[in-house]
């Protein structure tokens, strides 16, 4: 660094020469400050979400870097949020990837004291043939003589949060096995 | 709203920096507050009678917008010779069985129509003869969500000029001439100074020029008459011509990124896609005679055959046939009501024996959280799929009746099994906000380790079952093996294609081509549609819910950005916001018009009518569905078109809003001799489960406080996507109550030290916010203070504390089935709550003292 350039880059000089006299900008900004980026500078893409708390629906940006979610801000570009989110949608960050979340199935046995582990596969395999099995057991044909063709043995409850999607799969699959208690929190 | 909905809310504040007055009806003081121009506490279940108070002084003042109401709403029409109002009954309409607990609605119909058409009536006769009609009908209110329920056919009689003694219009005012000022004050604790402001400031913001908005949540219907709350502003809106108008309307604001759309896309016993109803066993016993008795003769209801042959394509694809019905025998029947609360009883006696629980927590979140445990104690087997381990996935080993000694962990038989959820940033799919806006949001990463999205779970739970059923000859299992289930899978975790489900979703013509819109539907089984009021949302196979055009780059509609169900009409009816000559009402608060040289309705939004139905239009003779809606009937849902100052049929607890007072409740209900809802839905007798006594019965003063239960900005319903983040529990830490100083003062309770609070169901305790939020109100002549709480805690994540559902009791809205959490009473103590059986030995000493049994609250 030459003199004339560590004379210019004082920050006092800069404030009696640049365009801050007062001080309070580019003339106090120091080299550190200056070479400050935003931490979504880096990321490789964003992708487009939607805020998963309540039924606002504000607009988020997700920041993926090296494959992982780095940041996760409002979009300016919505209609409805402006580029806002409250403290809950600000803090959706923790909760997709958070220390909070569980990533393995548990197991309880029947009166057992602690979870174990099961893998994933096992575990779809044991729920399905529990359905069968409860389903079949809560069995109705009829009832007072009235064609009913239900199980009372099954019943589901959420759904709020989860996806159009989600729900339509869900409620087409549960009402093929002939369940009715289907519910969720729009019950609440 | 600034509390719970905090971004929703800078658009209240947008429109309070262009003149609007903010007016919030709250009993506690929130961030709402803070930035309203009028702040109004109130008693916790006194609402009827706050907004009966308001129409009263829009009658009498003659301030309601006579245009409108004559040409868009029921007012002119007049009612039958033999209904009789609460005014002739002391507070019931007629049609009460007193044996039943229920309405017989029949004269509550119009004068000059014919009675239910013929399946109607005998379907109900036979539910008469079986003692049935009860719970028959409660579950059958609800079922028109979307739309007006059956009206008999033929044309209602109307008086134009609204001065028949039986016109609607008079019947309302006659009914609400009660509710004054003084009324007012004494029961909602609001001084009428004050609401005669909130008149004013109402009805001087209605009207041609000017547009008055209403928004409420749970707040409103988490009570035994919560239909009616809504009805009430339902009336006033209507009297003042601010539905289907910009600044209009009556705005719920949802609690959940997709609740909206789990209750169009029902996740919900008495629906399906489309608000379509649930066949009933009693009622349905074809295709044809399901729907005569549901679909209406006029209004796009009376294509509910296209909408649910469509459905039925969609579930069944080829084995869904004209000559078996189109599988319509494969849906399963209900009997009566099998929401969530009956589902907890049939966990009680063992009828219900697995479980599923897919991101909710009832363990904490549910009203009366105990009995909610209890259920699932008596599980063979539970499945969790969520973030993490709540409540509902850890009470055999940690939730309070292991404490207590009610349960023993090694006693337990439910065998569980915790799956760990997927997050919205590692799937696709659509969220339906609050304003029925479809928005998609796309995968970032793939979910980790075990963890899946519901969409994979149920796809892959389903396949699992079919392919162990797939030698199956049992009829039981025909509609899970003929069941359209083939979405293509992909990646390394065979993740179904959401975009596919959207695409059943949206529907398809006989080609396989998507379907643009709902009026393309047909029910001779040529085109499928998974839910026919997103029928569009996949138009030309874009995912329409998936535009994103920047709201700067749009006008003030912003119709380029997600998909609003139907056909992308942001404002429902706002046929109505142009007069009955198709011009808008003012030129400030144009919206929709007719434009007669091009012969189309045109606007700013789309237009929420036929588009080239002109204001003249008269239907033909004998027309029906859609083709017999005049070109003034804005209502185009409504089974005649119009908005509805009076429900002749559709609702299980009467055609007006009328004040009754909560279940739980220390004071007389002053404007009738009848205390409480008639009809609200009570469940069988459960020793967990307890009334208490009310004004009037001994022992009412044990629970002289009014409390009721409200969210916080930093966490989210029950806490299980809000307790296990640092940052938000470091915002909100712990439990806490809302309590005046006078209330302070009167129990001894000090600020930051712990309280004790307790009903017949429960006792939990509290930190106490000792604060003048939570204002001591003058009701019925005398002080009273009312305890507020948040209900978002457990003891489980960072932020810990009980759950305040704990204290509620089951009593339900009737027509929806949903729990009375925001009005009951309590008794509060300073100090912590009992620990172990002392625990539940000091409710029990409660109930003695109030003299609590099986009858206690249970009248009529």
């Amino acid at each position: 660094m030459g003199v004339r350039t560590w004379i210019e880059s004082w920050p006092v000089y800069r404030q009696l020469t640049g365009s801050d006299p007062l001080g309070r900008g580019a003339a106090a900004k120091s080299g550190p400050t200056e070479r400050l980026t935003p931490r979504v500078a880096s990321a490789d893409r964003v992708v487009k979400s939607v805020c998963p708390y309540c039924a606002v629906g504000c607009g988020q940006n997700v920041y993926v870097e090296d494959g992982r979610v780095t940041q996760i801000e409002g979009d300016p570009d919505s209609p409805i949020s402006r580029g806002r989110l409250c403290p809950k949608g600000a803090a959706s960050l923790q909760l997709t990837t958070g220390g909070a979340r569980e990533h393995r199935v548990l197991y309880r046995r029947p009166h057992g004291t602690q979870w174990e582990r099961l893998d994933l596969g096992t575990a779809m395999d044991m729920i399905a043939d529990r359905v069968i099995e409860a389903r079949r057991a809560g069995w109705q044909w009829e009832v007072d003589q009235a064609r009913t063709r239900r199980t009372l043995g099954i019943a589901s409850l959420g759904g709020a949060t989860l996806d159009n999607e989600e729900n339509y799969l869900i409620k087409k699959l549960f009402t093929a096995l002939g369940a009715v208690q289907i519910e969720n929190q729009a019950r609440i | 709203m600034a509390e719970c909905h905090p971004v929703g809310f800078q658009w209240v504040m947008e429109a309070k920096a262009r003149g609007a007055k903010v007016v919030h009806v709250d009993p506690r003081f929130t961030r709402t507050s803070a930035m309203a121009d009028v702040h109004v506490p109130l008693r916790a279940g006194s609402d009827i009678a706050f907004l009966g108070g308001i129409i009263n002084h829009v009658l009498s003042t003659g301030a309601y917008f006579r245009d409108y109401v004559v040409a868009y709403t029921n007012g002119p029409v007049i009612l039958r010779e033999d209904f009789r109002d609460t005014e002739d009954l002391d507070g019931v309409f007629s049609g009460l069985d007193p044996d039943s607990r229920s309405y017989d609605p029949a004269t509550w119909q119009y004068r000059g129509v014919d009675v239910q058409p013929a399946s109607g009536q005998r379907d109900q006769q036979f539910d008469r003869l079986n003692e049935s009609a009860d719970v028959t009908e409660a579950a059958r209110g609800e079922s028109h969500g979307s739309g007006g329920p059956t009206i008999p056919e033929g044309e209602p009689e109307r008086d134009e000029s609204m001065t028949h003694p039986r016109c609607v219009l008079q019947v309302l005012k006659r009914h609400y001439a009660r509710y004054t000022p003084e009324v007012v004050e004494r029961v909602c604790g609001v001084p009428r100074e004050v609401f005669r402001q909130v008149c004013e400031l109402v009805t001087e913001n209605s009207g041609r020029d000017r547009t008055t908005a209403f928004a409420y949540a749970v707040g409103w219907t988490q009570h035994t008459v919560g239909v009616q709350y809504i009805r009430a502003a339902s009336v006033l809106q209507s009297l003042l011509g601010n539905i289907g108008r910009p600044g209009g309307g009556i705005l719920a604001l949802r609690g959940h990124a997709s609740i909206q759309g789990s209750t169009d896309i029902p996740t919900l016993f008495n629906l399906l896609p489309g608000y379509i109803p649930m066949p009933h066993a009693h009622q349905h016993q074809d295709l044809d005679a399901f729907v005569r008795a549901d679909a209406a003769p006029k209004g796009y209801w009376g294509n509910m055959s296209a909408y649910l042959v469509s459905l039925l394509k969609a579930y069944w694809g080829d084995a869904a046939r004209a000559e078996n019905d189109f599988c319509f025998d494969y849906l399963p029947r209900l009997t009566g009501s099998h929401s969530t609360y009956e589902t907890v009883m049939a966990q009680l006696d063992g009828t219900c024996k697995g479980y599923f629980l897919m991101g909710e927590n009832p363990a904490v979140g549910s009203a009366n959280a105990k009995l909610q445990r209890l259920g699932m104690a008596a599980l063979d087997w539970l499945v969790v799929r969520d973030f993490s381990l709540i409540e509902s996935a850890t009470w055999w080993k940690d939730g309070p009746e292991i404490d207590t000694g009610e349960l023993r962990t090694e006693d337990i038989g439910t065998e569980v099994f915790f799956l760990p959820a997927a997050a919205h940033t590692e799937k696709d799919g659509s969220f339906t906000n609050t304003q029925r806006l479809l928005q998609w949001h796309h995968q970032a990463v793939p979910p980790p380790g075990e963890a899946r999205s519901d969409l994979w779970f149920t796809y892959h739970l389903g396949r699992i079952i079919r392919e162990k059923l797939a030698a199956s000859t049992d009829p039981m299992d025909r509609p899970l093996l003929d069941l359209t289930w083939d979405y293509p899978t992909a990646g390394d975790l065979d993740e179904p294609d959401a975009e596919a489900v959207l695409a059943e979703i949206n529907g398809r013509d006989a080609r396989g081509a998507p379907l643009s819109g709902y009026d393309q539907l047909a029910d001779d089984g040529s085109t499928s549609c998974g839910c026919w009021i997103y029928c569009g949302v996949r138009a030309d196979g874009v995912n329409q819910a998936d535009r994103r055009t920047p709201g700067g780059e749009q006008n003030w509609v912003a119709p380029a950005w997600g998909w609003a169900w139907p056909a992308n009409r942001r404002v429902l009816y706002n046929r109505a916001s142009a007069d009955p000559e198709g011009r808008p009402w003012s030129a400030r608060k144009a919206l929709v018009w007719w434009d007669g040289e091009r012969g189309e309705w045109t606007g700013h939004d789309v237009p929420d009518f036929k588009k080239d139905k002109s204001p003249g239009h008269v239907p033909p003779e004998g027309a029906t569905g859609p083709e017999a809606l005049s070109g003034t009937d804005a209502f185009i849902m409504q089974a005649d078109g119009k908005a509805w100052l009076y429900v002749p049929a559709g609702l299980t607890d009467g055609p007006l809003p009328t004040h009754y007072e909560p279940q739980d409740s220390p004071f007389p209900n002053l404007l009738y001799g009848r205390q409480r809802n008639p009809v609200r839905h009570l469940l069988p007798p459960h020793p967990d489960n307890r009334y208490q006594p009310s004004a009037g019965e001994p022992g009412t003063e044990v629970f002289p406080y009014v409390a009721t239960t409200y969210r916080l900005t930093e966490h989210h319903t029950a806490g299980g996507m809000s307790r296990w983040q640092p940052y938000l529990a470091e915002l909100q830490p712990e439990f806490f109550c809302e309590v005046s100083p006078e209330l302070a003062a009167e129990r001894g309770l000090t600020h930051t030290g712990w309280a004790t609070i307790v009903s017949a169901r429960a006792v939990i305790e509290a930190r106490v916010l000792v604060t003048d939020r939570m204002a001591t109100l003058t009701v019925h002549g005398r002080p009273l203070h009312q305890v507020g709480l948040p209900y978002h805690w457990g003891p489980n994540g960072y932020s810990t504390g009980d759950a305040a559902n704990e204290l509620l009791h089951l009593s339900l809205d009737p027509n929806t089935h949903i729990q009375e959490a925001k009005a009951f009473a309590v008794d509060i103590r300073p100090g912590r709550r009992p620990r172990g059986p002392a625990a539940r030995e000091l409710v029990l000493r409660y109930r003695a003292r109030a003299g609590i049994d099986a009858g206690t609250g249970t009248g009529l």
